[in-house]
């Protein structure tokens, strides 16, 4: 098992680097002299040709990435704001437990709805409860989670008056925006759910199980689940990177102080560094969680524990 | 019933011109069904047609082809009809709408705005006092283009990129899927977002944005179907007659892999005409007055408490339209891989 988790570790390097690779030379090709809107529109030209050569902006595209790389991996350098002169990574790590907790809610709220709700549709197939649960499942898909944001705050805040419309300081506030993102979520859990129980409920096994007469609850929850739900898990797992990435609109729809909105109001304002570490510590945490996706799978799924024995 | 019969009855319907009375037309009929079943003849002038038997209505004129056959299981799934009823009536409303749409979709009225539906306005007015059912209507253009040129340069892109990968393997094929994952590692939306911020805002820019990143998912299913056919028997053929690598891979992988690719690329122009709404709605795509689906959302979201319609109309255009690509792409997927139907 460990020889299976040093892998997959060793697997990871390589995406990391290549995807700050990518994200430094999608920076790099913006147009805009990153010394002169740091300097704002009032300096002189030997002003900025004095911090060009301060920021390293005359070296070679490589030799910029180098340092950039080695900033980023070695020291969890990701630069400075253009328009605060902040550290990005200080800027970002106070407000990724926000953006992690809306994704978490999003992950729990997709779980909850989307696991029990594929188990009965399967187990009732081409009944009116599967019929409707899948186009729901699909409308909850096809919905962009954006307009799901207005939509929840039309009805339940401007409407009824129960949560509040913008910010997250209380659990209240949580609601909605976890509702919102965590709904589309839902939907592909649930078609997941479905379609792999499905395919495990048609099994000899399971037929054996019914054969010896065991209960169908049972054979549903002791036989057919377990199996069931590990494919399941590798969606749950990237549903969280998803919604991380998502975490951009929802937190912009509900006004939510996380790494999401720092986003947005960062393109807005032309802050590069920040635009930069804001993808590349989003990507990072993503490929993270897949991760231990990947590991968790090694561990609940017999059959690749006994590869690695 | 014997052999001998069979046969030389199927020599008769081959042979003999005119009619001839059938004996037993209960035998005669197991007999054709049976004879169609084992040859699929073609029907053709001259056949016998035993008395009170219609052979044409039996032997079909001619095999139907795969895609028949898929079109025939398409039409029989209500919801992928319904999916194609939406598309088609998005095509027709993006084509017509000059003659749909009662105003021009930058028209504005400053001394009517934020105008609750009514009977001129049927969906009200936005800030600028715009006619927002003919932003609606001009928008299904502007969704249209950028969900299928989006998904056209990454199918291109990523179908170029899988074959090479899939077909040559080694090497070649290390490095290019290693890109992939690279690309794969960053959240859809994110790196479309990162793309724009680079890029600037725009039309062409976003299709280019959201291309890009859906680049990875048809250069993976490419590539995976050219490596379950790659070691084929009829690609060893055409090898064998001395086709060139192109050939082989345009002529005869590609059209045998498309099934996938279809599903993918149906469900992908649902994904992007979303995508390029998200990047509109934070600012970063098509600017104002271009009246894109997600644009006028972020314009309504401001003005959310008291102008509903601003947000409502936009918002179900986008979800009625992914809902008809879902449908449709799910029909699709079910009508080519009838195994994978749950």
């Amino acid at each position: 098992m460990l020889k299976y988790i040093g892998r997959r570790i060793l697997l990871l390097l390589p995406v990391l680097i290549g995807v700050s690779f990518i994200v430094f030379t999608l920076m790099y090709i913006t147009p805009g002299d990153p010394a002169a809107m740091q300097l704002g529109e009032q300096a002189t030209e030997r002003e900025i040709l004095q911090l060009r050569e301060q920021m390293g902006l005359d070296d070679p595209f490589i030799v910029q990435y180098g340092r950039f790389a080695r900033g980023v991996f070695t020291q969890m350098d990701f630069g400075r704001s253009y328009r605060t002169n902040a550290l990005v990574f200080n800027e970002l790590l106070s407000r990724f437990p926000t953006t992690l907790t809306l994704a978490a809610t999003g992950v729990i709220v997709a779980v909850v709805i989307g696991i029990p709700v594929g188990i009965i549709s399967a187990t009732k197939q081409y009944s009116l409860f599967d019929n409707s649960a899948m186009m729901f499942a699909l409308l909850g898909v096809s919905m962009p989670n954006f307009f799901q944001g207005l939509v929840a705050i039309l009805i339940f805040s401007v409407g009824l008056g129960w949560f509040p419309s913008s910010g997250y300081a209380t659990p209240m506030h949580m609601i909605l925006p976890a509702l919102t993102i965590g709904t589309s979520s839902a939907a592909m859990i649930t078609r997941m759910t479905r379609s792999s129980m499905l395919e495990v409920i048609r099994q000899d096994y399971i037929r054996t199980a019914r054969a010896k007469g065991q209960k169908e609850s049972k054979v549903i929850n002791r036989h057919a689940l377990k199996n069931a739900l590990i494919p399941v898990v590798t969606v749950i797992g990237l549903q969280f990177g998803y919604l991380l990435g998502g975490a951009v609109l929802t937190e912009t729809v509900f006004s939510i102080n996380g790494i999401g909105l720092l986003m947005v109001n960062s393109i807005r304002m032309r802050d590069l560094p920040m635009v930069q570490g804001g993808v590349l510590f989003i990507a990072l945490t993503f490929s993270v969680i897949n991760l231990a996706v990947d590991i968790l799978y090694g561990f609940i799924d017999p059959r690749i524990k006994a590869q690695y024995k | 019933m014997s052999s001998n019969n069979e046969s030389s009855v199927n020599k008769d319907l081959m042979e003999n011109k005119g009619k001839v009375k059938a004996k037993e037309k209960t035998r005669d009929d197991a007999v054709v069904k049976n004879y169609q079943s084992q040859t699929e003849i073609h029907s053709h002038p001259g056949t016998i047609e035993p008395e009170g038997f219609d052979v044409k209505a039996v032997v079909p004129e001619k095999r139907k082809s795969q895609w028949a056959e898929v079109w025939r299981r398409l039409i029989k799934n209500k919801a992928a009809i319904a999916g194609m009823i939406v598309i088609l009536i998005l095509l027709l409303t993006a084509i017509f709408a000059d003659f749909i749409a009662p105003y021009h979709y930058a028209t504005q009225n400053l001394e009517n705005t934020r105008v609750a539906p009514n009977a001129e306005n049927w969906f009200g007015t936005d800030n600028f006092g715009r006619d927002i059912f003919s932003r609606v209507v001009y928008g299904s253009r502007i969704s249209i283009q950028v969900g299928f040129i989006a998904v056209g340069v990454a199918m291109i892109v990523g179908g170029i990129l899988g074959s090479v990968s899939g077909y040559y393997s080694g090497r070649v094929d290390n490095v290019i899927m290693r890109l992939m994952d690279v690309l794969l590692a960053i959240p859809g939306i994110l790196l479309a977002i990162a793309i724009a911020a680079a890029l600037g805002p725009g039309l062409v820019n976003v299709m280019i944005a959201v291309g890009i990143a859906s680049i990875p998912r048809y250069a993976r299913i490419v590539r995976a179907s050219v490596l379950s056919l790659r070691d084929q028997e009829f690609v060893e053929a055409a090898r064998a007659v001395g086709a060139n690598d192109f050939r082989i891979i345009t002529k005869y992988i590609l059209p045998n892999c498309m099934a996938p690719i279809i599903v993918q690329g149906t469900l992908g122009v649902a994904e992007a005409i979303l995508s390029a709404a998200g990047l509109s709605f934070i600012g970063l795509g098509i600017q104002p007055p271009i009246p894109e689906w997600g644009a006028m959302l972020s314009t309504a979201r401001v003005y959310i408490r008291d102008a509903w319609w601003m947000s409502i109309f936009p918002g179900v255009a986008i979800m009625i339209t992914i809902f008809g690509l879902n449908l449709l792409g799910d029909g699709l997927r079910d009508a080519l891989d009838p195994r994978l139907k749950g």
